[in-house]
């Protein structure tokens, strides 16, 4: 009986969600910082690693939960996450860049408007593309909508690639005087607006604290601690974005207006005849969730800089895509640790292995091309030159470990990690309930258990 | 002469209606009349466009059209028999074109290189294509042996991957598989990436092709030697599907199994060896497409062939899922449409103006062309 207290306690901690996601990042955070250490890394190096570590898990788990919307709710199977992206960070830059002429480098200006309306107008901007998109698409199949939202976001990049909208003028005074706007083409937009990230400290009023924190960084890392804390910092507003999506998410998921979605991933026609306008439901699932992906590619991008159109081509929608399906569609938690997984395993995990590899065995160079690699192993069974050259391939080789993980993942668990989590349209629990086993039931399954839904610790888990 | 008034009336009100019903239709129409319009004047009146002009860029848009629709074929039966958008279908164009290619630049180049640079085609600029003379007419040999080559490496191809791949889940969802061939595509183009390098290669020897000027209206429409040979042969391979499907018992069943899968294995009809011969046929004609592609562009990159793909579904979908002929003529349409979109809107734009094609025939006809005639 002592020894049955403590296992509840934890089976019941392990029911919560919350200390699912809080026991994968400890894992993730705690595999880093081993390996780290015993590569002897500096704490800088460390607090980099963790940093960027941070960084991506941010914005991989906000694009995981916002497709979560179109696919996990919904049904829309949005293969053009990019192009929302794309637009949000470049509408956003449209309005908040100060205006040409007032110094600096950049070679055409913005609106000069404050970076809070800014990320507004982006994501404005993506919920209208959103809308456009949506209106003959959400008519066709699945797949039709798939190939068009995939289109889209490859006419989106063509568009801000092109020169035509390189620079042009536009009026900004209600007298006429024009100024220098544009995209910036091919060689890309400087990002020349103020620091959003001091801004938002100073706007709260907490630069006392951050500069208390960048002097207690400064004792372990004496040469400039700026920079670390300036991206720890910015790490953890991401997850505070992450916890917000997945709050808006958990409440639109429950609220009437999710179990309309979900009645219309289920069937259509049913939402249908009970009398609900599809379509509108399907419209504003849609574009809620574009503004979403639009304000994720504001966060991704706008601390970077500048911007370049070919960083929205179609495999960083795919990457999402792998993030939401190793979590499982229709789960929010789900998407979270799913967006964790993939950043901190298929994204970073590879590069940070060739980082250790490199740091242990401090190999020679590597062969140019595969040539030269592979004629060693063949005529004298010298496997180092190939091992080098893997070693120095693993930017293509990580992505070959995506495509075969996403087949992997749908042939053994195309329901993800978590099992299968998708919530019922029903309002009421659908659990028979009572007495007798649950349909088709395994050994682990609690016969009177109702369907497991994101965030309620109670129940196990639904299986058909 | 009264009934005659009487189906002019009626004729006038179903315009009316169609007008009202589908207010869409009228606008594209519209639209498509003042570019049109706009064309003919830039023709006719202001000279802005040569005939010359147009001729050759509507020779291009056939051009890449063929490789278009020779390649759509291969993704319309798969889709339509197998019932899924095979996102790797692009990548089988790329694999195909490396092993034709490969086997090219060997042969071509046997004894005046090293056989390891030739086998990896030139990786690494390590073999010039223009350096060993390659084209139709001065090294015919090897292109007709990378053509083959080309097409039985992707039937092998196709066929282990439906094996190990699609097999084990065909019985779910098309969307399932559909995301399945995200995740085969992915592991395709990087591999090639990883043992061939990412430059993009001159494959032919661009200044020896011989050309034919064909004088046209006010100027010259040059045709050279390439894109007699990509004709010859997708004109040749398209006709042989046709007589495949029309004449053959296999054929037969591959229709019958396109139209309702049920009951084509209820008759009878062994489904497993259907699938088998679709990916046979469809994979040969995808990987001979991408071999004739490089050998009309001239140049080889591993993503060439997933550049494409989206033009191919656009075909595809264009012409109606499942019609080989759809494919084809959808093929022609978004090549030749890419390809004089030019004369409108700046040459950035050429590919997202067949996306645009494509989005507009969803709209007011999304069962495409040639619908409800599966792979007929």
């Amino acid at each position: 009986m002592s020894a049955q207290a403590p296992t509840d306690t934890l089976r019941r901690l392990w029911a919560q969600d919350v200390v699912k996601i809080a026991a994968l990042l400890v894992v993730i955070y705690g595999s880093y910082l081993v390996s780290g250490l015993v590569l002897g890394y500096s704490v800088r190096g460390q607090l980099n690693s963790l940093a960027s570590l941070t960084f991506y898990i941010g914005v991989f788990a906000t694009l995981a939960l916002a497709l979560n919307l179109h696919w996990g709710y919904t049904g829309l199977f949005n293969i053009g996450v990019v192009g929302f992206m794309a637009v949000g960070i470049y509408v956003m830059a449209f309005v908040s860049k100060p205006l040409y002429g007032s110094g600096g480098a950049a070679q055409v200006g913005g609106l000069g408007l404050p970076i809070p309306v800014g990320i507004l107008a982006g994501m404005v901007a993506a919920a209208i593309l959103g809308f456009v998109v949506a209106l003959p698409a959400l008519r066709l199949r699945a797949d039709y909508l798939a190939i068009v939202t995939i289109a889209m976001s490859e006419i989106v990049r063509f568009g801000f690639l092109s020169s035509t909208f390189q620079q042009f003028q536009i009026p900004h005074t209600l007298s006429g005087e024009t100024t220098r706007v544009g995209f910036g083409g091919g060689s890309g937009l400087i990002l020349d607006f103020p620091d959003p990230l001091l801004a938002l400290i100073d706007a709260l009023g907490l630069s006392g604290v951050y500069d208390g924190l960048v002097a207690l960084v400064g004792t372990v890392v004496p040469n400039n601690p700026d920079p670390i804390v300036h991206s720890l910092v910015y790490g953890l507003v991401l997850l505070g974005v992450v916890a917000a999506y997945f709050w808006l998410l958990k409440r639109t998921g429950e609220s009437p207006f999710g179990r309309v979605l979900k009645a219309i991933r289920e069937d259509e026609d049913v939402a249908r005849a009970l009398g609900k306008n599809t379509d509108r439901f399907k419209i504003v699932s849609f574009m809620l969730g574009c503004a979403l992906m639009g304000l994720a590619g504001i966060l991704w991008l706008m601390g970077q800089g500048a911007v370049t159109p070919n960083f929205f081509r179609p495999r960083l929608t795919f990457f999402v895509w792998i993030a939401l399906i190793i979590g499982g569609a229709g789960s929010n938690t789900g998407s979270v640790m799913g967006g964790a997984v993939f950043a901190a395993v298929l994204y970073q995990g590879p590069l940070y292995f060739q980082n250790v590899v490199t740091s242990v065995f401090q190999p020679g160079d590597a062969p140019g091309s595969f040539g030269p690699a592979i004629s060693p192993l063949l005529s004298s069974a010298d496997p180092v030159p190939f091992l080098l050259y893997t070693l120095d391939s693993v930017r293509q080789l990580q992505l070959v470990v995506m495509g075969v993980a996403l087949i992997w993942l749908m042939h053994n668990r195309p329901q993800g990690m978590l099992g299968h989590r998708k919530e019922t349209a029903a309002a009421i629990p659908l659990g028979r309930g009572g007495s007798g086993p649950g349909r088709g039931g395994g050994a682990d399954a609690d016969p009177e258990s109702t369907p497991q839904t994101d965030g309620d610790g109670t129940g196990g888990e639904r299986r058909e | 002469m009264a009934s005659g008034t009487e189906t002019g009336v009626t004729e006038r009100r179903q315009w009316l209606e169609m007008a009202v019903d589908r207010p869409l239709t009228v606008v594209f129409a519209a639209l498509g009349l003042l570019l049109l319009g706009s064309l003919v004047w830039g023709l006719l009146v202001s000279g802005a466009v040569t005939f010359a002009r147009l001729g050759s860029l509507v020779w291009d848009g056939v051009m890449r059209g063929l490789v278009i629709g020779l390649a759509g074929v291969g993704l319309s039966m798969t889709y339509s028999i197998l019932n899924f958008a095979n996102f790797s279908h692009g990548d089988y164009i790329t694999s195909g074109a490396f092993a034709g290619w490969a086997t090219t630049y060997a042969i071509a180049g046997l004894g005046r290189a090293d056989i390891g640079s030739l086998l990896l085609v030139g990786a690494g600029g390590s073999v010039l294509g223009g350096a060993l003379g390659i084209g139709v007419t001065t090294t015919p040999v090897a292109v007709a042996a990378g053509v083959v080559v080309a097409g039985a490496t992707t039937v092998l191809l196709a066929l282990a991957i439906d094996r190990v791949v699609y097999k084990p889940v065909r019985s779910e969802s098309g969307i399932t598989l559909l995301i399945t061939s995200i995740g085969v595509a992915f592991a395709l183009r990087y591999l090639i990436q990883f043992v061939f390098g990412s430059s993009v290669r001159g494959t032919t020897a661009a200044g020896s092709i011989p050309q034919i000027p064909l004088y046209f209206i006010d100027g010259v429409v040059r045709i050279d030697a390439h894109d007699i040979t990509l004709l010859v042969v997708a004109g040749g391979l398209m006709l042989g599907v046709h007589l495949l499907l029309q004449t053959t018992k296999l054929g037969k069943a591959m229709r019958a199994m396109s139209d309702n899968e049920d009951l084509a294995r209820i008759t009878g009809i062994p489904t497993e060896r259907v699938v088998r011969a679709t990916w046979i046929i469809g994979g040969g004609l995808t990987g001979v497409a991408g071999y004739v592609f490089i050998l009309w562009k001239g140049t080889l990159g591993f993503n060439d062939g997933w550049l494409l793909l989206l033009l191919i579904f656009a075909a595809v979908i264009l012409g109606g899922i499942g019609s080989i002929y759809g494919a084809i003529a959808g093929g022609l349409i978004i090549g030749v449409a890419a390809s004089i979109s030019v004369l409108w809107i700046p040459s950035a734009f050429s590919r997202a103006a067949a996306f645009v094609v494509m989005i507009v025939i969803l709209l007011v006809r999304p069962q495409g062309l040639f619908s409800g005639r599966s792979t007929a």
